[in-house]
Protein backbone atom coordinates (compact mmCIF):
# COMPACT_ATOMS: atom_id res chain seq x y z
CA UNK A 1 0.00 0.00 0.00
CA UNK A 2 1.22 3.54 -0.91
CA UNK A 3 0.78 5.78 1.34
CA UNK A 4 2.90 9.04 3.01
CA UNK A 5 4.13 8.47 6.65
CA UNK A 6 3.99 11.88 8.75
CA UNK A 7 5.20 10.75 11.89
CA UNK A 8 6.20 7.89 14.10
CA UNK A 9 4.85 7.94 17.71
CA UNK A 10 6.80 5.82 20.59
CA UNK A 11 5.71 4.79 24.01
CA UNK A 12 8.28 3.29 26.19
CA UNK A 13 8.10 2.85 30.16
CA UNK A 14 10.34 0.54 32.47
CA UNK A 15 13.58 0.02 30.28
CA UNK A 16 13.06 3.09 28.59
CA UNK A 17 15.78 4.91 28.52
CA UNK A 18 18.07 2.16 27.46
CA UNK A 19 15.86 0.48 24.80
CA UNK A 20 15.54 4.40 23.49
CA UNK A 21 18.63 4.88 23.58
CA UNK A 22 19.76 1.80 21.51
CA UNK A 23 16.87 3.01 18.75
CA UNK A 24 17.40 6.13 18.11
CA UNK A 25 21.44 5.96 17.95
CA UNK A 26 20.27 3.50 14.91
CA UNK A 27 19.07 5.67 12.92
CA UNK A 28 20.48 7.97 10.56
CA UNK A 29 20.81 12.25 10.67
CA UNK A 30 18.24 11.96 7.99
CA UNK A 31 15.84 10.27 9.06
CA UNK A 32 12.53 11.76 7.18
CA UNK A 33 9.79 11.73 10.17
CA UNK A 34 9.62 13.37 13.33
CA UNK A 35 9.88 11.39 16.02
CA UNK A 36 7.14 12.12 19.58
CA UNK A 37 8.18 9.63 22.28
CA UNK A 38 6.17 9.28 25.22
CA UNK A 39 8.60 7.53 28.05
CA UNK A 40 6.88 7.33 31.53
CA UNK A 41 9.28 9.67 33.99
CA UNK A 42 8.45 10.78 37.86
CA UNK A 43 6.71 14.31 37.77
CA UNK A 44 9.97 15.86 39.05
CA UNK A 45 12.52 14.14 36.10
CA UNK A 46 14.59 16.97 34.87
CA UNK A 47 15.65 17.00 31.51
CA UNK A 48 18.53 14.54 31.92
CA UNK A 49 16.81 12.33 29.21
CA UNK A 50 16.95 14.46 26.22
CA UNK A 51 20.31 14.90 26.93
CA UNK A 52 21.84 11.87 27.23
CA UNK A 53 19.82 10.77 24.32
CA UNK A 54 20.70 14.09 22.21
CA UNK A 55 24.62 12.50 22.72
CA UNK A 56 23.95 8.82 21.83
CA UNK A 57 22.41 9.81 18.24
CA UNK A 58 22.35 12.05 15.15
CA UNK A 59 18.95 13.08 15.51
CA UNK A 60 17.73 16.37 16.73
CA UNK A 61 16.16 15.87 20.28
CA UNK A 62 14.09 18.27 21.98
CA UNK A 63 11.61 18.06 25.31
CA UNK A 64 8.25 19.39 23.47
CA UNK A 65 7.37 23.06 24.12
CA UNK A 66 3.53 24.41 23.54
CA UNK A 67 2.82 24.75 19.85
CA UNK A 68 6.49 23.34 18.57
CA UNK A 69 5.98 22.68 15.32
CA UNK A 70 6.26 19.14 14.37
CA UNK A 71 9.53 18.99 12.14
CA UNK A 72 10.97 16.00 10.17
CA UNK A 73 14.48 14.05 11.57
CA UNK A 74 13.35 15.24 14.94
CA UNK A 75 12.71 13.80 18.12
CA UNK A 76 10.14 14.79 21.03
CA UNK A 77 9.91 14.26 24.16
CA UNK A 78 7.06 14.60 26.32
CA UNK A 79 8.04 16.86 29.27
CA UNK A 80 7.40 15.37 33.03
CA UNK A 81 3.76 16.04 34.28
CA UNK A 82 2.61 17.11 30.86
CA UNK A 83 0.11 15.14 28.35
CA UNK A 84 1.64 15.60 24.92
CA UNK A 85 -0.71 15.95 22.04
CA UNK A 86 -1.24 16.56 18.70
CA UNK A 87 -3.02 19.35 17.34
CA UNK A 88 -4.46 19.68 13.44
CA UNK A 89 -2.16 21.67 11.58
CA UNK A 90 1.21 19.69 12.40
CA UNK A 91 1.86 21.19 16.24
CA UNK A 92 2.24 20.09 19.58
CA UNK A 93 0.26 20.80 22.58
CA UNK A 94 0.56 20.29 26.34
CA UNK A 95 -1.88 19.31 28.76
CA UNK A 96 -1.61 19.00 32.50
CA UNK A 97 -5.52 16.98 32.41
CA UNK A 98 -5.34 14.67 34.96
CA UNK A 99 -3.15 11.29 34.95
CA UNK A 100 -4.65 9.19 31.90
CA UNK A 101 -3.73 5.27 32.45
CA UNK A 102 -1.92 6.17 35.54
CA UNK A 103 0.32 8.16 33.92
CA UNK A 104 1.43 11.65 33.05
CA UNK A 105 2.49 11.96 30.30
CA UNK A 106 0.17 8.90 28.88
CA UNK A 107 1.03 7.08 25.81
CA UNK A 108 -2.68 6.38 25.67
CA UNK A 109 -2.85 10.29 24.94
CA UNK A 110 -0.22 10.72 22.46
CA UNK A 111 -0.86 8.30 20.61
CA UNK A 112 -4.94 8.95 20.32
CA UNK A 113 -4.00 12.39 19.50
CA UNK A 114 -2.00 11.61 16.99
CA UNK A 115 -3.96 8.99 15.29
CA UNK A 116 -6.69 11.89 15.17
CA UNK A 117 -4.27 14.01 13.23
CA UNK A 118 -2.46 11.93 10.89
CA UNK A 119 -4.94 8.69 10.37
CA UNK A 120 -3.42 6.69 8.14
CA UNK A 121 -0.07 7.95 7.96
CA UNK A 122 1.00 6.81 11.76
CA UNK A 123 3.36 4.61 12.97
CA UNK A 124 2.84 3.73 16.36
CA UNK A 125 5.45 1.53 18.66
CA UNK A 126 4.72 0.33 21.69
CA UNK A 127 8.07 -1.03 23.74
CA UNK A 128 8.96 -2.27 26.70
CA UNK A 129 7.20 -1.16 29.94
CA UNK A 130 5.36 -2.95 33.14
CA UNK A 131 2.06 -1.48 32.77
CA UNK A 132 -0.97 -1.31 30.29
CA UNK A 133 -0.13 2.06 28.86
CA UNK A 134 -0.59 2.66 25.22
CA UNK A 135 -2.65 -0.33 24.01
CA UNK A 136 -5.50 1.60 23.86
CA UNK A 137 -3.87 3.87 21.97
CA UNK A 138 -2.23 1.43 19.58
CA UNK A 139 -6.05 0.17 19.15
CA UNK A 140 -7.46 3.61 17.90
CA UNK A 141 -4.23 4.28 15.38
CA UNK A 142 -5.38 0.38 13.93
CA UNK A 143 -8.82 2.03 14.26
CA UNK A 144 -7.49 4.91 11.85
CA UNK A 145 -5.36 2.68 9.27
CA UNK A 146 -2.62 3.57 10.62
CA UNK A 147 0.66 0.87 11.20
CA UNK A 148 0.97 -0.72 14.76
CA UNK A 149 4.68 -2.09 15.79
CA UNK A 150 5.03 -3.95 18.79
CA UNK A 151 8.37 -4.98 20.18
CA UNK A 152 8.83 -8.70 21.01
CA UNK A 153 8.32 -9.17 24.63
CA UNK A 154 10.20 -11.81 24.56
CA UNK A 155 13.27 -9.36 23.68
CA UNK A 156 11.31 -6.75 26.24
CA UNK A 157 12.91 -5.74 29.60
CA UNK A 158 9.88 -5.61 30.72
CA UNK A 159 7.11 -7.20 29.09
CA UNK A 160 3.63 -6.54 30.12
CA UNK A 161 2.79 -2.93 27.85
CA UNK A 162 3.90 -5.25 24.59
CA UNK A 163 1.77 -7.87 25.68
CA UNK A 164 -0.96 -5.62 26.97
CA UNK A 165 -0.93 -3.51 23.61
CA UNK A 166 -1.04 -7.53 21.29
CA UNK A 167 -3.83 -8.09 23.55
CA UNK A 168 -5.38 -5.05 22.48
CA UNK A 169 -5.19 -5.15 18.76
CA UNK A 170 -3.68 -6.51 15.93
CA UNK A 171 -0.27 -5.45 14.98
CA UNK A 172 1.52 -5.00 11.73
CA UNK A 173 5.21 -6.10 12.89
CA UNK A 174 6.40 -7.63 16.34
CA UNK A 175 9.83 -6.86 16.67
CA UNK A 176 13.35 -7.16 18.26
CA UNK A 177 14.85 -3.93 19.28
CA UNK A 178 17.73 -4.66 17.25
CA UNK A 179 15.20 -4.82 14.08
CA UNK A 180 13.32 -1.91 14.46
CA UNK A 181 15.48 0.55 13.14
CA UNK A 182 15.76 -0.94 9.61
CA UNK A 183 12.25 -1.52 10.20
CA UNK A 184 11.38 2.11 10.47
CA UNK A 185 14.01 3.33 7.88
CA UNK A 186 11.80 0.83 5.56
CA UNK A 187 8.29 1.95 5.99
CA UNK A 188 9.78 5.69 5.99
CA UNK A 189 11.93 5.39 2.84
CA UNK A 190 8.41 3.93 0.94
CA UNK A 191 7.10 6.98 1.87
CA UNK A 192 9.67 9.08 -0.23
CA UNK A 193 9.53 7.28 -3.09
CA UNK A 194 6.09 6.68 -3.60
CA UNK A 195 4.07 9.38 -4.27
CA UNK A 196 1.39 11.14 -2.10
CA UNK A 197 -1.65 9.21 -1.97
CA UNK A 198 -4.56 10.44 0.10
CA UNK A 199 -6.78 7.79 -0.30
CA UNK A 200 -10.01 10.31 -1.15
CA UNK A 201 -9.32 12.67 2.02
CA UNK A 202 -8.63 16.22 1.19
CA UNK A 203 -7.38 19.13 3.17
CA UNK B 1 -12.44 8.49 8.97
CA UNK B 2 -15.70 8.99 8.12
CA UNK B 3 -16.61 8.63 11.86
CA UNK B 4 -14.09 11.10 13.27
CA UNK B 5 -15.37 14.31 11.16
CA UNK B 6 -18.98 13.28 11.81
CA UNK B 7 -17.20 13.97 15.33
CA UNK B 8 -15.67 16.93 14.99
CA UNK B 9 -18.36 18.61 13.21
CA UNK B 10 -20.44 17.96 15.85
CA UNK B 11 -17.97 19.35 18.56
CA UNK B 12 -17.93 22.57 16.51
CA UNK B 13 -21.74 22.92 16.57
CA UNK B 14 -22.00 22.29 20.02
CA UNK B 15 -19.22 24.83 21.24
CA UNK B 16 -21.29 27.28 18.94
CA UNK B 17 -24.21 26.25 20.59
CA UNK B 18 -23.14 26.88 23.99
CA UNK B 19 -21.75 30.08 23.34
CA UNK B 20 -24.64 31.43 21.78
CA UNK B 21 -27.03 30.39 24.18
CA UNK B 22 -24.42 30.27 27.74
CA UNK B 23 -21.69 32.84 26.93
CA UNK B 24 -19.14 30.38 27.51
CA UNK B 25 -16.92 30.86 24.45
CA UNK B 26 -14.65 27.53 24.28
CA UNK B 27 -14.41 27.45 20.07
CA UNK B 28 -10.76 29.35 21.26
CA UNK B 29 -9.43 26.46 23.30
CA UNK B 30 -6.85 23.86 21.89
CA UNK B 31 -8.99 21.21 19.85
CA UNK B 32 -7.23 17.92 21.21
CA UNK B 33 -7.31 18.51 24.91
CA UNK B 34 -10.96 19.83 24.18
CA UNK B 35 -12.20 16.75 22.64
CA UNK B 36 -10.48 14.27 24.55
CA UNK B 37 -12.45 16.14 27.46
CA UNK B 38 -15.58 16.09 25.71
CA UNK B 39 -15.23 12.68 24.26
CA UNK B 40 -14.59 11.71 28.03
CA UNK B 41 -17.92 13.59 29.01
CA UNK B 42 -20.26 11.90 26.13
CA UNK B 43 -18.85 8.30 27.16
CA UNK B 44 -19.72 9.26 30.99
CA UNK B 45 -23.55 10.90 30.37
CA UNK B 46 -26.39 8.95 29.17
CA UNK B 47 -26.09 9.96 25.09
CA UNK B 48 -24.43 8.34 22.40
CA UNK B 49 -23.66 11.30 20.47
CA UNK B 50 -22.70 14.84 20.97
CA UNK B 51 -26.24 15.65 18.34
CA UNK B 52 -28.19 13.54 20.74
CA UNK B 53 -26.78 15.94 23.92
CA UNK B 54 -26.86 18.86 22.04
CA UNK B 55 -30.94 19.05 22.32
CA UNK B 56 -31.19 18.73 25.68
CA UNK B 57 -27.22 20.76 26.52
CA UNK B 58 -29.06 24.09 25.11
CA UNK B 59 -32.49 23.51 26.64
CA UNK B 60 -31.25 22.33 30.14
CA UNK B 61 -29.36 24.25 32.14
CA UNK B 62 -28.00 21.45 34.65
CA UNK B 63 -26.99 19.54 31.29
CA UNK B 64 -24.65 22.39 30.65
CA UNK B 65 -23.18 22.24 34.31
CA UNK B 66 -22.35 18.98 33.72
CA UNK B 67 -20.32 19.36 30.87
CA UNK B 68 -18.48 22.55 31.74
CA UNK B 69 -17.46 20.82 34.67
CA UNK B 70 -16.38 18.01 32.34
CA UNK B 71 -14.53 20.44 30.12
CA UNK B 72 -12.77 22.88 32.47
CA UNK B 73 -9.74 21.51 34.31
CA UNK B 74 -9.52 22.63 37.74
CA UNK B 75 -6.38 20.58 39.29
CA UNK B 76 -4.38 22.31 40.66
CA UNK B 77 -2.43 21.74 44.66
CA UNK B 78 -0.83 24.43 46.84
CA UNK B 79 2.71 25.19 45.91
CA UNK B 80 2.32 23.23 42.97
CA UNK B 81 5.96 23.45 41.51
CA UNK B 82 7.71 24.62 44.54
CA UNK B 83 10.83 25.51 42.81
CA UNK B 84 8.64 28.47 41.15
CA UNK B 85 7.67 29.30 44.83
CA UNK B 86 10.98 29.57 46.59
CA UNK B 87 12.08 32.18 43.14
CA UNK B 88 9.12 33.67 43.97
CA UNK B 89 10.65 34.33 47.98
CA UNK B 90 14.15 34.42 47.13
CA UNK B 91 14.00 36.46 44.01
CA UNK B 92 10.83 38.62 43.49
CA UNK B 93 9.42 39.20 46.93
CA UNK B 94 12.73 42.22 47.43
CA UNK B 95 11.20 43.85 44.86
CA UNK B 96 7.31 43.54 45.75
CA UNK B 97 8.59 44.79 49.25
CA UNK B 98 9.73 48.60 47.70
CA UNK B 99 6.29 48.99 47.88
CA UNK B 100 3.78 50.40 50.33
CA UNK B 101 1.41 48.01 48.77
CA UNK B 102 0.62 45.19 46.25
CA UNK B 103 -2.08 44.27 44.13
CA UNK B 104 -1.61 40.80 42.68
CA UNK B 105 -3.60 39.18 40.28
CA UNK B 106 -4.10 35.11 39.63
CA UNK B 107 -5.85 34.16 36.25
CA UNK B 108 -7.53 31.26 35.83
CA UNK B 109 -7.33 30.42 40.19
CA UNK B 110 -9.50 27.00 40.13
CA UNK B 111 -9.77 26.07 43.91
CA UNK B 112 -7.80 28.46 45.11
CA UNK B 113 -4.81 26.56 46.52
CA UNK B 114 -2.59 28.74 44.35
CA UNK B 115 -3.88 31.92 45.39
CA UNK B 116 -3.86 30.79 49.21
CA UNK B 117 0.14 29.66 48.53
CA UNK B 118 0.78 33.12 47.87
CA UNK B 119 -0.87 34.87 51.26
CA UNK B 120 1.18 32.44 53.56
CA UNK B 121 4.29 33.39 51.18
CA UNK B 122 3.86 36.78 51.54
CA UNK B 123 2.55 36.80 54.96
CA UNK B 124 5.59 35.12 56.21
CA UNK B 125 8.03 37.48 54.66
CA UNK B 126 6.46 40.27 56.42
CA UNK B 127 4.04 41.43 53.98
CA UNK B 128 1.03 40.55 55.92
CA UNK B 129 -1.82 43.59 55.07
CA UNK B 130 0.62 45.11 52.38
CA UNK B 131 -1.37 43.22 49.23
CA UNK B 132 -4.94 42.60 47.90
CA UNK B 133 -5.05 39.19 45.71
CA UNK B 134 -7.49 39.00 43.28
CA UNK B 135 -8.12 35.39 41.90
CA UNK B 136 -10.41 35.05 39.06
CA UNK B 137 -11.70 32.00 37.63
CA UNK B 138 -14.57 31.19 34.29
CA UNK B 139 -16.18 28.48 36.89
CA UNK B 140 -18.42 29.66 39.60
CA UNK B 141 -18.19 25.85 41.15
CA UNK B 142 -14.64 26.36 41.61
CA UNK B 143 -14.77 29.97 42.85
CA UNK B 144 -17.29 28.77 45.51
CA UNK B 145 -14.95 25.97 47.02
CA UNK B 146 -11.92 28.52 46.58
CA UNK B 147 -13.70 31.27 48.88
CA UNK B 148 -14.80 28.48 51.37
CA UNK B 149 -10.89 27.62 51.57
CA UNK B 150 -11.70 24.24 52.75
CA UNK B 151 -9.52 21.22 51.02
CA UNK B 152 -10.16 17.74 51.60
CA UNK B 153 -7.17 16.45 55.25
CA UNK B 154 -5.32 13.64 52.90
CA UNK B 155 -4.32 16.58 50.44
CA UNK B 156 -2.00 17.91 53.25
CA UNK B 157 0.70 16.09 53.37
CA UNK B 158 1.42 16.76 49.90
CA UNK B 159 0.91 20.26 49.79
CA UNK B 160 3.33 20.37 53.48
CA UNK B 161 5.67 18.73 51.28
CA UNK B 162 5.58 21.31 48.46
CA UNK B 163 5.56 23.99 51.31
CA UNK B 164 8.87 22.91 52.74
CA UNK B 165 10.41 22.57 49.38
CA UNK B 166 9.36 25.66 48.59
CA UNK B 167 11.38 27.38 51.38
CA UNK B 168 8.64 27.71 54.22
CA UNK B 169 9.89 27.02 57.07
CA UNK B 170 7.27 27.37 59.63
CA UNK B 171 4.65 24.89 60.99
CA UNK B 172 1.83 24.07 57.92
CA UNK B 173 -0.19 22.56 60.34
CA UNK B 174 -0.70 26.08 61.94
CA UNK B 175 -2.31 27.42 58.43
CA UNK B 176 -5.12 25.37 58.91
CA UNK B 177 -7.72 23.49 61.20
CA UNK B 178 -8.74 19.69 60.62
CA UNK B 179 -11.60 19.04 61.43
CA UNK B 180 -12.77 15.09 59.83
CA UNK B 181 -11.47 14.87 56.94
CA UNK B 182 -11.26 18.55 55.88
CA UNK B 183 -8.46 21.13 56.67
CA UNK B 184 -10.10 24.55 56.94
CA UNK B 185 -7.67 27.34 55.82
CA UNK B 186 -7.41 30.19 58.76
CA UNK B 187 -9.14 33.22 58.44
CA UNK B 188 -5.92 35.41 58.66
CA UNK B 189 -5.21 33.79 54.63
CA UNK B 190 -8.65 34.91 53.50
CA UNK B 191 -8.86 37.82 55.17
CA UNK B 192 -7.08 39.59 51.49
CA UNK B 193 -7.70 37.32 49.09
CA UNK B 194 -10.80 38.61 46.66
CA UNK B 195 -12.69 35.58 44.73
CA UNK B 196 -14.87 37.09 41.43
CA UNK B 197 -15.69 35.72 38.09
CA UNK B 198 -13.66 36.71 35.06
CA UNK B 199 -13.47 34.79 31.99
CA UNK B 200 -10.44 35.44 29.88
CA UNK B 201 -11.66 34.67 26.75
CA UNK B 202 -14.29 38.03 26.85
CA UNK B 203 -13.80 39.88 30.20
CA UNK B 204 -11.40 43.59 30.57
CA UNK B 205 -8.35 44.31 32.43
CA UNK B 206 -7.55 44.39 36.00
CA UNK B 207 -5.73 47.82 36.50
CA UNK B 208 -2.49 48.58 38.05
CA UNK B 209 -1.14 45.19 39.02
CA UNK B 210 1.88 44.61 40.57
CA UNK B 211 1.69 40.90 39.65
CA UNK B 212 0.13 38.85 37.46
CA UNK B 213 -0.22 34.86 37.12
CA UNK B 214 -1.79 32.60 34.69
CA UNK B 215 -0.21 29.27 35.16
CA UNK B 216 -1.49 26.52 33.79
CA UNK B 217 -4.34 27.96 31.93
CA UNK B 218 -3.12 28.83 28.20
CA UNK B 219 -1.74 25.91 27.67
CA UNK B 220 -5.35 24.88 26.87
CA UNK B 221 -6.00 27.87 24.47
CA UNK B 222 -5.42 28.35 20.80
CA UNK B 223 -2.78 31.13 19.86
CA UNK B 224 -4.94 33.72 19.15
CA UNK B 225 -6.80 33.68 22.43
CA UNK B 226 -3.24 33.24 24.68
CA UNK B 227 -2.55 36.53 22.64
CA UNK B 228 -5.46 38.15 23.46
CA UNK B 229 -4.81 37.16 27.22
CA UNK B 230 -1.40 38.29 27.02
CA UNK B 231 -2.46 41.83 26.23
CA UNK B 232 -4.86 42.05 28.40
CA UNK B 233 -1.99 40.80 31.57
CA UNK B 234 -0.05 43.18 29.33
CA UNK B 235 -2.03 46.05 30.08
CA UNK B 236 -3.21 45.51 33.44
CA UNK B 237 0.50 45.35 34.88
CA UNK B 238 2.75 48.39 35.96
CA UNK B 239 5.99 48.85 34.55
CA UNK B 240 8.37 46.94 36.54
CA UNK B 241 5.20 44.20 37.50
CA UNK B 242 5.56 40.50 37.46
CA UNK B 243 3.93 38.19 34.75
CA UNK B 244 4.13 34.44 35.93
CA UNK B 245 3.55 31.49 33.73
CA UNK B 246 3.17 27.80 33.96
CA UNK B 247 6.77 25.85 33.50
CA UNK B 248 5.95 24.74 30.70
CA UNK B 249 4.48 27.68 28.86
CA UNK B 250 6.66 30.63 27.49
CA UNK B 251 6.92 34.43 25.77
CA UNK B 252 8.84 33.14 23.34
CA UNK B 253 7.26 34.33 19.83
CA UNK B 254 4.77 36.50 21.54
CA UNK B 255 3.93 39.79 20.90
CA UNK B 256 4.23 40.86 24.34
CA UNK B 257 7.58 39.17 24.28
CA UNK B 258 9.34 42.44 23.84
CA UNK B 259 8.37 44.10 26.70
CA UNK B 260 9.89 41.19 29.34
CA UNK B 261 13.07 40.11 30.72
CA UNK B 262 13.03 36.24 31.95
CA UNK B 263 13.58 36.78 35.59
CA UNK B 264 14.75 33.32 36.25
CA UNK B 265 15.17 31.16 33.11
CA UNK B 266 12.87 27.88 33.78
CA UNK B 267 10.26 28.82 35.98
CA UNK B 268 8.77 31.41 33.76
CA UNK B 269 8.85 34.34 35.68
CA UNK B 270 8.85 37.56 33.51
CA UNK B 271 9.44 41.75 34.59
CA UNK B 272 7.68 44.35 32.55
CA UNK B 273 10.56 46.65 31.49
CA UNK B 274 9.99 50.37 32.31
CA UNK B 275 9.01 52.38 29.04
C1 LIG C 1 -5.44 23.75 35.59
S1 LIG C 1 -6.29 25.06 36.41
C2 LIG C 1 -4.91 26.05 36.94
C3 LIG C 1 -4.96 26.42 38.39
C4 LIG C 1 -3.76 27.15 38.95
N1 LIG C 1 -3.50 28.39 38.24
C5 LIG C 1 -2.54 26.26 38.96
O1 LIG C 1 -1.64 26.44 38.13
O2 LIG C 1 -2.47 25.36 39.79
C6 LIG C 1 -6.99 25.97 35.05
C7 LIG C 1 -8.12 26.89 35.44
O3 LIG C 1 -8.37 27.81 34.37
C8 LIG C 1 -9.74 28.07 34.32
N2 LIG C 1 -10.13 28.61 33.01
C9 LIG C 1 -10.29 27.94 31.85
N3 LIG C 1 -10.71 28.76 30.88
C10 LIG C 1 -10.80 30.00 31.44
C11 LIG C 1 -11.18 31.28 30.94
N4 LIG C 1 -11.54 31.45 29.67
N5 LIG C 1 -11.16 32.33 31.78
C12 LIG C 1 -10.79 32.17 33.08
N6 LIG C 1 -10.42 30.98 33.62
C13 LIG C 1 -10.42 29.91 32.80
C14 LIG C 1 -10.37 26.73 34.64
O4 LIG C 1 -11.70 26.88 35.11
C15 LIG C 1 -9.42 26.17 35.70
O5 LIG C 1 -9.89 26.45 37.00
Amino acid sequence: MARSFQAVVIGVSTGGVSALAKLLGQLPAEFPLPILIVQHIGPNAGSGLVKLLGERCLLRVKEADEQDEILPGTVYLAPANYHLLVEHGGFLALSADPHVSFARPSVDVLFESAAEVFGPDLIGVVLTGANFDGSRGLRTIKERGGVAIVQDPADAEAQQMPQAALAATGVDYVVALNGLAALLQELASQCATSPRQRGGRDD
Amino acid sequence: MKHAEVADVEIRLLLEGVQQIYGYDFRDYAAASIKRRLTHWLAESAFDTFSQAQSRLLREREVFESLLRGITVNVTEMFRDPEFFRAMREQVVPFLKTYPFVKIWHAGCATGEEAYSMAILLNEEGMAGRYRIYATDINETVLQKASEGVMPIMEMQRFTRNYQKSGGSASFADYYTARYDRAILSAALKKHIVFAPHNLAVDGEFGEMNMVLCRNVMIYFKPALKERCLRLFDSSLLPGGFLCLGLKETLEKRQVGEHYAELSPPLRIYRKRYG
